[in-house]
Formats: structure tokens, C-alpha cells, sequence
């Protein structure tokens, strides 16, 4: 129960070098200065999300085999909400990666708690569709091959905004 | 008859009865508060901080086991084990139901005494926790990776499961011996010839595979009432020691019968030396009845098997199995000191607190120090056991534990009081502090173990009177949690608990915190109605029988409107939760269901059987608030009148 002193130091000190720290990553620029400003948010975050993923290389093309690991993984975890041309409990995902980064898109499957708190356009597809998305427990390696099954379900975009 | 009515041990009893009545009429004007000045910052656990120890306390009556945090007395946790539990659907759903099965059909109540943690070198190790079932004989295993019970195995040739289920320090074995002597095997005969004919067993249940929990050996025992009992440890390891009374084989009004002689016996059994006489078959293999249920890891739902046999040894065929040690009178708990070295019995009736010996007892087999032999059984010598004798132990000692410090502390039910008292020469009581009220058992975290963490001892009290607000006839059982870290024992803090909790086991979080499941894996989901995506749930007809696949995420079941159901089908709902995070399980309720809800963890499947009596349409729904549109999770059946021809049909957002 009783935690020594000097973790509530090393918690205090974690906490306000978090804080110094929050934003700074990227120096804003004008067009990112507002929403910096309000949502605590590097441009980085706001264009891939928060979470673990930084930068996915896509490679040349689609890889079958991980589309295909990808799909399984996306029928037991994601199809329940989630359909490709319309709106169900979630956001159709069929044009999803011309509106979003595939670092974005990873990091909602990755992290959707601190997304859905904190993303201001995660934020605004609560305000739409109300059930904040869950988190099902996905693998690094799993929401990569889902990203490969999104990638090779994409139709054109028309230029509409789920 | 072992030992002749005596005049003086009725006036000694009658003394204890009075001396009691004058207590008990004195008592409740002695409620005022004994708590020290900082006793609740002791007990504070700051919200969002944890508690220090897990504690495991049996429900008793209620046939659960309960969960408490230590020092805060949170309540955590009830854990069905042996009695139907309509929160979460225990013995209610078809994956659970079976795990209540027994040679006597389905028995949804017991009632649940000694919880006991696994060991590994005789401490905790925080693998497993056992209870009794002590109406309709069984032991349960519950997992503590999921708080859940994981396996159920019946006693048979037993009769009132009460001394049980005291483990082994290596897990090998528990223990479970008949409060009732009964007809062995059972027969038509004339109660009033139970002595002789009436017999107990000793059971000896292999624990230390899940799955496989078996009893391994009965031992048949002369027909008295064996009550507790504790293993060996360190230096006496390889025994198992069992209290009984009723010495006199009454089988009418115990309380004055069973009550005459000045000892009893303390049972020590050497289960090393019973393997050797099963390995040499010195044994009787006994047609009998009884079940063994267990739940499957990969479809999570339960395998009931009956067996049909079992191992049984009587110490005449095998030397060196069973020693007697006369024992004051009528004892209740029997208690091995952490060291292995004391075996300390707590006589009801008694004025003292008698300490055998070991090491003693072992010197007295050798000298073949015998009063007499009873059915094969040695009785040896008092003196020559006997290491020492508390005296003044306060009125109607029942259980001791330990603090690992070299004290031992005995709870007296009926002058209300815990009594510390130095283990070893003088053998002399050190402190006592007044509990509210009877206590029975008393709890230290690992106390009755090789290393008690002795910070704090939980009073285990019969009666509450006027501890808390009233709530009718019914009270909740008090608690009373005791600090033992210095010289005096402190009370800290009060608290309800339900059931009627007998003993308690606990151990430090640190043990169980990291390695709590949080959800279970969908991929490994083998149950055959599982559907582990909206592309399974399904609707099939078999005749009358309707099985619904159905999932549940957040918000919405699929399917959640279904046709094409008749009057006079059997609908059974297998609802998988897709969810595959911490703390979101999902309910499902339907208008009248005959049974419970199901409760839903992440990733299982559960079904319940559902029977329409007339047409209409019938709503369903999640019970558990699992998100913001909780009030939307809903959906219908339609029934049809028997015979018609409404095609099955089914969907959702359609």
C-alpha cells in the first residue's frame, strides 16, 4: 500500500517533464498552431495518431499473404463494427486511407482509448457515431496485416467524408 | 467407551457452560470502542491504491468463496463454487450447470468452510485455492489466474465433508474426513447400533494436477466425529493430523453424549507410509459412486465423469499408518506451529490448551508407549506426546495460528477473546484482546504455513448483536481485523462479511496481481457453439432444438432480431463476446428465461436455454452497462404458434 518517497519524486519529475515536454516535439507551424494550441498535439500526432507506430513502410505493392493473415485477423476483431461501403456501428473503411495516414490508421487500432480522448478528429467521429472504438487487444504484427487487408480493399475516393 | 464418566469433568463443564452464561449476559454492554488512536490510517488505502493482502474467506452457508482486500476489508469478489449464483450465471448456463453434478444428482447449494491455498515448501504460492462442499461431500479447486472455480470432485464414504481440504506443503495431497460416521458402504440398519458398525473415512485427494483431482486412498477410521485437521511440515512432514471427538460413538443428543470422555483423539496419519501400503497392495478396491467435474480450458465449459470405484485402507492391514493421541476434550482445530515441530490442539470443552510433541510422538512409537489399541490404531501415551500445556487459554479454545515470531495465537469462542501465548517453555499466555463476539476460526496471512507474513490476524465472530446498523433478524458476520506487529494485538477496523465465513486464507497481492487474466483470447475459443465473428452467428433448426450463434460487441447483438421461432421450441442462445479488452463483459437477459443471465467475460461463449410458452414477440437485452449506448443493446425474438410455418430469419441493421 505505502509507496516510498522517492517514487512520488520520480512520479512528480516524470510528470512535469511530460508536460515541458508536451507538444514540442515538432515546432508548430502556422497552419498547426491552433490546433497545438488546443489540443496539446504535435502536427506529427495530428497527421499519425498517437501511439506506437512512427513510420510503416509499405513497401512495393500488396502483400498477398499478409492480406490474407490481415483479413482473418479483421473478421474476428473488427467486421462486427466495421463494414467497407457503408456506416454501421463504425466508420466505413473503404476509402479510409485516402482520408488517413497508414500510421494514423494503425495507431487508432493500436491505441483507440487515447485516441478517442485525445485526437481532435477522433473526437468529432465520437460526436457521430458514439460508441467510442474499443480496443481489441491487437499485436503490433496483427494491425500491420489488417492495414495490408485495408490497403487492398480500397475503392476511389469520391471526395465525401464518412 | 474410552475413558469412564468422570464427577469432576461434569462440574468442570458445568463451569465452563456458567462461566460462559455470566460472560455472555455481560458482553454486550462492552461494545464501546477499543480501537488505538492511529488505527485508521492503517487501514486507509487511498483511492486508487491497492491493498496490502488478498483475502480469501469461505461463504459458508452461502456456498461461495468471498474476496477481501486487507487491511481495507474491501469486499472484492464472491466466487460461485458450489451453489447456483445468478449474478453471473453459474450452475445456471449449460457450460456451468454440469460442474454441480454429483452421485446424488444436481446439488446447487453446499455449504463452504475451509478455503486453502496451494503451496510449494509449505507457503502460498498463490496457484490455486480449494474449499469444501461439507453437506454433500466435494473440494473445488478455484483458479487464481481467473478467480473462477475450475474443478469439482465428490467424496465418496463420506458423510458431512467438514475436515477439509487441508493441503500438503507440496500440494500432493488434500485431505477431507467425515464429520459423520455413517454405514460404510451405506446400508438399511437400526441407528442405535452405530457403535461398532458406524465408520469415518480419511480421504487423501491427489490436488496437484488441474483436472485430475481424484481421491488417491480412503483410510476407514472407528466411527467417531473427525473434525479438522492440518499437515506436517518440515521435520513431521509426510503426516497429517486429525482431530476428533465423540470418542463415546453417541448417536443421540451429542452435545451431553458425545461430551462424557476427558480425551479425545488427535488422528496422526503417515500418508508416506499409506503409499507404501497402496504400492504393496494392502488394499480393498470399494464399488461406490461419485463425480468429478471439470471445467475445459478450451470450450470453458464443464466435463462431468462419474467413477465408479475407490482405494481404501484399513490401518490393521497396514502398521505404522495411524497413531492416536489422546487429546482434551472434544478438540476442534488442530494447528502444526510453522516450525513442524508443535501440534497444537483446541479443545472446546477444555481448560487447557494442549501442545503435542513431534518429536515426542515419535520417541512414544518407537517405545511402543501404547494405552491400548483401538481397531488397529495405537493410542499412545499423553505423557509421552504432550510438550507443554497453555494454561488459563480462556474459555472454549477452538483454532490457533501463527505469527512466525515464535507466538501462537488461539481464538476462545466463549469468552469472546484472541490469546497470545509464547510457543515453548513456559508455554505462558502474553497478551489477550476482547473480540465482538464468539469468535470462531482466526486468520493470519500464510499463518498456518512455514512463513506467516504475521502483520495483521482477521477475527472470524459467530455473532455481530450490535457492531453495525441493523438490517433485520439477519446481520452480516463481523470481521475483525487485529494488528500483531508489536507486543500487544491492536484492534483496526471492523467489517461485514457474508455467508457465514468459517476460516480465511490470504496472502500478499504481489502474488496474484500480474498474473490476473484479463480477457480470453477469441482465437482460442474451442467452444462448438462459439461465434467468433458477425460472418458465424447463424440460426439451426434440429427438430424442436434452436440454436442461436449469436456475438455481442459494443452495442449491438447479431443477430438482434430473429424469426421463425415456435411455441414449443427449446431456444438456446450461445452469445460469444467478441470483445477482446479487460473489464467489458456483456450481458444477456430474456423475458422468461427460467434460468439467470448470462455474464459474458471478453472472448467466451455462453448459453442459455430459453423456452417460449406463447406467441408473441420477446424482447432481450444486455445486462451489464458496458457503454453509452448500453440502453440501445437490445433485440427481439418472434414466437409463432406451434405448427406454423414462419421461415427462420434473422439479422441485424436490416
Amino acid at each position: 500500500m505505502k509507496r516510498p518517497f522517492f517514487f512520488y519524486s520520480l512520479l512528480i519529475i516524470l510528470l512535469l517533464g511530460w508536460t515541458a515536454c508536451g507538444g514540442s516535439d515538432t515546432p508548430p507551424d502556422d497552419t498547426t498552431a491552433t490546433a497545438t494550441q488546443q489540443d496539446g498535439l504535435s502536427q506529427e500526432q495530428l497527421d499519425k495518431g498517437i501511439g506506437p507506430i512512427r513510420q510503416v513502410d509499405l513497401g512495393s505493392g500488396i502483400d498477398a499473404a499478409l492480406a490474407a493473415k490481415g483479413e482473418e485477423v479483421y473478421t474476428i476483431k473488427c467486421s462486427a463494427c466495421h463494414k467497407f461501403d457503408e456506416a454501421f456501428t463504425g466508420p466505413p473503411l473503404g476509402q479510409v486511407l485516402s482520408q488517413r495516414t497508414p500510421e494514423f490508421v494503425m495507431n487508432m487500432m493500436l491505441n483507440p482509448d487515447e485516441m478517442v480522448q485525445r485526437h481532435p478528429e477522433v473526437k468529432a467521429l465520437l460526436g457521430q457515431y458514439f460508441i467510442p472504438m474499443p480496443n481489441q487487444n491487437l499485436t503490433e504484427d496483427d494491425a500491420r496485416a489488417v492495414l495490408e487487408y485495408l490497403r487492398d480493399n480500397q475503392t476511389e475516393a469520391t471526395g465525401t467524408t464518412p | 467407551m474410552y475413558t469412564p464418566l468422570t464427577k469432576s469433568v461434569l462440574l468442570g463443564a458445568g463451569a465452563i457452560v456458567l462461566a460462559g452464561a455470566v460472560f455472555f449476559s455481560c458482553q454486550t454492554t462492552a461494545t464501546q470502542s477499543v480501537v488505538g488512536g492511529d488505527a485508521a490510517t492503517q487501514v486507509y488505502v487511498a483511492p486508487g491504491e491497492y491493498d496490502e493482502f488478498y483475502a480469501f474467506f469461505s461463504g459458508g452457508f452461502s456456498g461461495n468463496l468471498t474476496v477481501y482486500g486487507l487491511p481495507s476489508g474491501r469486499h472484492l469478489k464472491d466466487v460461485p463454487v458450489f451453489s447456483q449464483f445468478p449474478e453471473n450465471g453459474w450452475g445456471y448456463t449449460e457450460e456451468t450447470k454440469d460442474m454441480l453434478n454429483t452421485s446424488y444428482g444436481f446439488v446447487p447449494w453446499d455449504d463452504s468452510h475451509h478455503p486453502e491455498l496451494s503451496m510449494t515448501n509449505g507457503v502460498p504460492d498463490g496457484r490455486w485455492i480449494f474449499i469444501n462442499a461439507n453437506n454433500t461431500p466435494r473440494v473445488a479447486r478455484i483458479d487464481l489466474t481467473t478467480f473462477e472455480t475450475d474443478e469439482i470432485v465428490e467424496i465418496p464414504n463420506s458423510a458431512g465433508n467438514h475436515g477439509s481440504p487441508f493441503i500438503t506443503p507440496d500440494s500432493k495431497y488434500l485431505v477431507a474426513s467425515t464429520r459423520f460416521s455413517v454405514p460404510i458402504p451405506q446400508r438399511d440398519m437400526a441407528i442405535s447400533e452405530y457403535a461398532g458398525n458406524f465408520k469415518g473415512t480419511l480421504s487423501f485427494i491427489r490436488a496437484d494436477t488441474p483436472g485430475e483431482m481424484d481421491v488417491a486412498f480412503q483410510i476407514i477410521v472407528p466411527g467417531y466425529n473427525y473434525d479438522l485437521a492440518h499437515s506436517g511440515k518440515g521435520p513431521s512432514f509426510g503426516w497429517m493430523f486429525f482431530t476428533s471427538y465423540n470418542s463415546e460413538e453417541a448417536h443421540t443428543l451429542l452435545e451431553r453424549n458425545a461430551s462424557q470422555n476427558d480425551k479425545d483423539f488427535i488422528a496422526a496419519v503417515n500418508w508416506q507410509r499409506a503409499e507404501e501400503c497402496v504400492a504393496a497392495g494392502n488394499t480393498t478396491t470399494m464399488n461406490t459412486r461419485y463425480f468429478h467435474n471439470h471445467m475445459d480450458p478450451a470450450t470453458r465449459s464443464a466435463v462431468s465423469t462419474e467413477k465408479t470405484s475407490v482405494t481404501v485402507l484399513e490401518p490393521a492391514n497396514c502398521e505404522g499408518l495411524v497413531y492416536y493421541l489422546p487429546t482434551p476434550k472434544s478438540p476442534h482445530g488442530v494447528d502444526v506451529d510453522p516450525s513442524g515441530q508443535y501440534i497444537v490442539a483446541g479443545g472446546k470443552l477444555a481448560t487447557v490448551i494442549p501442545v503435542h510433541s513431534f518429536a515426542k510422538m515419535q520417541q512414544a512409537i518407537a517405545d511402543e508407549a501404547f494405552e491400548t489399541t483401538i481397531d488397529g490404531i495405537p493410542v499412545l501415551q499423553y505423557d509421552a506426546v504432550i510438550a507443554g500445556e497453555v494454561t488459563n487459554p480462556g474459555l472454549g479454545p477452538l483454532h490457533t495460528e501463527f505469527d512466525g515470531n515464535g507466538f501462537a495465537y488461539t481464538t476462545a469462542f466463549i469468552s469472546s477473546e484472541i490469546v497470545k501465548w509464547r510457543l515453548g517453555e513456559p508455554w505462558d499466555v502474553v497478551d489477550r484482546i476482547q473480540v465482538f463476539y464468539s469468535v470462531g476460526h482466526l486468520m493470519i496471512p500464510g499463518g498456518d504455513s512455514q512463513q506467516p507474513w504475521g502483520k495483521y490476524l482477521v477475527a472470524m465472530n459467530k455473532i455481530t448483536k450490535d457492531r453495525y446498523l441493523p438490517t433485520g433478524p439477519e446481520l452480516a458476520h463481523a470481521a475483525q481485523l487485529i494488528d500483531i506487529s508489536g507486543d500487544k494485538m491492536r484492534i483496526l477496523l471492523d467489517f461485514p462479511t457474508m455467508g457465514e465465513p468459517h476460516y480465511a486464507q490470504a496472502l500478499p497481492a504481489d502474488l496474484l496481481m500480474d498474473k490476473q487474466v484479463k480477457f480470453f483470447r477469441l482465437e482460442d475459443n474451442q467452444h462448438p457453439y462459439a461465434a467468433k465473428s458477425e460472418d458465424e452467428t447463424r440460426i439451426e433448426r434440429d427438430g424442436n432444438d434452436v440454436h442461436v450463434y449469436m456475438t455481442t460487441i459494443r452495442t449491438h447483438f447479431a443477430p438482434d432480431n430473429i424469426e421463425g421461432i415456435r411455441v414449443g421450441d427449446e431456444v438456446y442462445f450461445h452469445v460469444t463476446n467478441l470483445e477482446q479488452d479487460w473489464d467489458v463483459p456483456h450481458g444477456f437477459a430474456i423475458i422468461g428465461a427460467n434460468t439467470s443471465e448470462l455474464l459474458i467475460m471478453p472472448g467466451e461463449t455462453r448459453t442459455i436455454k430459453w423456452t417460449p410458452r406463447g406467441e408473441g414477440v420477446y424482447p432481450f437485452y444486455c445486462t451489464d452497462f458496458c457503454s453509452a449506448l448500453h440502453q440501445e443493446m437490445q433485440g427481439y425474438v418472434r414466437v409463432s404458434p406451434a405448427g406454423t410455418n414462419t421461415p427462420l430469419a434473422y439479422g441485424t441493421g436490416n
